[in-house]
């Protein structure tokens, strides 16, 4: 299987502030009632963005700026820490990367939520606290600068700025080598597992 | 060299080491439902793969199961066509399904222990972040995305980084009233929401000693709430005797050869952890949670937080939960008025719940101010508990006795909360919009601390209403 290298992902960006975002808030439970995930991108922070009167709240997912990522289906989202919290639904990456988000800059990253985004080639990149601010603080005041994630250099600029990024090194090197998605990887090592399978008593059924 | 649990167990699963680093590891089990699975089946058949060792996978179905209605074709459409499609794609690729009919349905976590599934020394990974629960026998178990569990099937391995390992020990007994529940609500908020992650949780101690595997259950189960992927207890006696007999269980033939390797994957005495942590179990009173994570959570005869007690991030999220919860810091959450009363989940669904709770609600009656439900987590034990006669219990106080499923943990299924009602629940989340209101508003606690809500129509004390 032959994938994209992700070295660097570049777009619009937008600011979702707030730490300890759980994958509730991303996709609200009854969305997971499918069989695909096509459609799941309209839905993204569904609860937040609408109230219960059906009327639409303030919310940066509601924003112009998120509209012109939307339509360019490329753009970074900026969070905050311990982003992607709680169920392991991968409903959220996915409906994220659907609405057109193909990389996230944060403080720090829920594991789970981390892994289901790298799969899909998306990269969780993170910035030290105070980079975090200023880069938040740049991308409210400059909406038209693109923001750019270096996953190979791992930098982030936009404009004149730059911070530096860190992401877990096994991750940055499949995106940078187009290996993010693992499974030929895991195909290859067939052998390697049959053995390992006869060498666990209980797998053999004992 | 001196070993945990957790680093034997990988080396037993250690497949190889992969070009980018990482290890691929041998998943022994695999646990399915039909919400994380069918777009796993989808990407099996776009890439025309096989399931490798389908007789190591086993589904059941819980998440959108009505639990109010056992007839099919459910009302819900959407639930009628998941199960159906559960259905299909266990049969296609020949899966053990335990599915509504077989009496053995239940919440993914319930039916791995139950089955005998579930046992120590092993690797199980379910598209379920509360896979955790698993833990509880001494496995290695975590949640995985719907990708990951298209390669489990296509391979029986994960591509992983292996975790750090912080040793969680608490000691000494219990006070009346106190329960599992209590203390891993109490972990978490001494630890965090975040401070597990990275690691692997191992709980240790006196006071897990003295656990069923009931209540390990319980506390393992909400090692995801800490932050942790996964978190287990070294297998003991207890482990052995819980497993002996269940369907899956080694037979007598390999029985005694299964407990030596079983007894050999506990940590080795002197093995080196990443992090120690230690609790006074008798400091730890009933605890209730009062804003919108699981590690907001105060003892029941507390005060919240004031808000300049919290540091300034602590606060942006305290502040936004008090607006939600419509609770005001530094007063009293005790005396709080409650809607809803939900008893069930992976957390507490299980059979001593549903026998601690009965015990106390004899000729108790719930106010009528409350809609109270009691979900059995599984067939099983729904059917144990009206064996048992608990069911009469519930329904004379006025609980709704249920089906099983994961009903208003999630509020998949039918089973919501309307506009801002309030519910005292035995859940593991209390995230905005959890149980299927946006507005709605959850105050996770113990399954008897639930019942004394449901009494009372407010939260409060259940040492007081049931002088335990
Ligand atoms: S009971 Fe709740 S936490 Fe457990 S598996 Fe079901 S939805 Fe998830």
């Amino acid at each position: 299987m032959s994938l994209a290298k992700v070295t660097q992902v570049k777009g619009l960006a937008l600011a979702v502030p707030g730490d300890d975002i759980d994958t509730d808030r991303i996709i609200p439970a009854r969305f997971l009632r499918c069989v695909t995930f096509d459609g799941l991108g309209e839905h993204a922070f569904r609860d937040e963005r609408t109230g219960p009167d059906g009327k639409e709240r303030p919310h940066p997912m509601n924003s112009a700026q998120a509209g012109r990522i939307a339509a360019a289906k490329q753009g970074v989202m900026v969070v905050g820490f311990n982003f992607g919290c709680g169920s392991s639904r991968e409903h959220a990456p996915q409906s994220l990367w659907r609405f057109g988000f193909t990389a996230f800059v944060g403080g720090s990253f829920a594991e789970i939520f981390f892994g289901n985004s790298t799969t899909l080639g998306v990269p969780c990149v993170t910035l030290s606290k105070d980079d975090l601010a200023e880069c938040d603080a740049f991308v409210r005041a400059n909406p038209d600068v693109d923001l750019s994630v270096d996953v190979e250099k791992l930098v982030v600029t936009a404009g004149t700025k730059s911070w530096s990024a860190s992401i877990a090194a096994s991750a940055r090197d499949g995106l940078v080598n187009g290996k993010w998605d693992p499974i030929a990887d895991l195909l290859d090592g067939a052998a390697a597992v049959d053995q390992c399978a006869g060498s666990l008593a209980y797998v053999v059924g004992k | 060299m001196a070993k945990t649990l957790f680093q034997k167990v990988w080396e037993a699963h250690t497949v190889r080491k992969l070009p980018n680093g990482q290890t691929q590891l041998f998943i022994g089990t695999h646990l399915i439902h039909e919400v994380t699975s069918p777009q796993a089946f989808g990407m099996l058949r776009d890439l025309g793969l096989k399931v490798k060792y389908p007789q190591r996978t086993f589904a059941t179905v819980d998440h959108i199961v009505p639990t109010n209605e056992l007839k099919e074709p459910y009302s819900d459409p959407i639930a009628q066509e998941m199960i159906e499609a559960l259905r299909k794609n266990t049969q296609d690729f020949g899966i053990r399904f335990f599915d509504t009919n077989t009496g053995t349905q239940g919440i993914v976590h319930m039916v791995g222990p139950e089955q005998g599934i579930t046992q120590p020394g092993t690797t199980i990974a379910c598209g379920d972040s509360h896979t955790a629960t698993h833990g509880a026998f001494g496995a290695i178990a975590f949640g995985i995305g719907t990708t990951q569990v298209r390669d489990v099937l296509a391979t029986q391995t994960l591509a992983l980084s292996p975790l750090k390992v912080r040793r969680i020990e608490v000691n000494g007994p219990l006070s009346p009233g106190v329960y599992a529940k209590d203390v891993i609500l109490h972990i978490i908020r001494v630890l965090g929401v975040n401070g597990g992650i990275g690691y692997a949780y191992e709980y240790a101690g006196s006071t897990f000693d003295n656990f069923s595997l009931e209540e390990r259950m319980t506390v393992c189960n909400m090692s995801i709430e800490g932050g942790a992927r996964c978190g287990y207890v070294n297998p003991d006696q207890k482990t052995f005797d819980y497993i002996k007999g269940k369907p899956y269980a080694p037979t007598p033939a390999d029985w005694d050869a299964a407990v030596a390797r079983w007894q050999s994957f506990a940590s080795d005495a002197g093995c080196v952890y990443d992090n120690t942590v230690k609790f006074d179990g008798a400091a730890i009173r009933p605890t209730v949670t009062w804003g919108i994570t699981p590690g907001q959570a105060v003892f029941i005869d507390e005060k919240m937080p004031a808000l300049e007690s919290l540091n300034a991030a602590d606060r942006a999220t305290a502040e936004d939960a008090y607006k939600h919860m419509k609770l005001a810091p530094n007063t009293a959450i005790k005396g709080t008025k409650v809607d809803v009363c939900f008893l069930g989940s992976c957390t507490n669904g299980r059979i001593s719940d549903l026998r601690e709770v009965a015990k106390y609600l004899k000729g108790r009656k719930v106010s009528p101010s409350v809609k109270a439900i009691v979900v059995p987590g599984s067939q099983l034990t729904a059917i144990q508990a009206v064996h048992e006669g608990l069911d009469k219990i519930y329904i004379e106080a006025g609980f709704e006795w249920r089906g099983a499923g994961c009903s208003m943990c999630l509020a998949m299924n039918p089973d919501k909360l309307v506009g801002d009602q309030l519910c005292a629940s035995s859940s593991n989340r209390n995230f905005k919009g959890r149980q299927g209101s946006q507005t709605g508003r959850t105050v996770l606690m113990s399954p008897l601390m639930v019942a004394a809500a449901a009494i009372t129509g407010q939260v409060t004390d259940a040492r007081e209403v049931f002088k335990v």
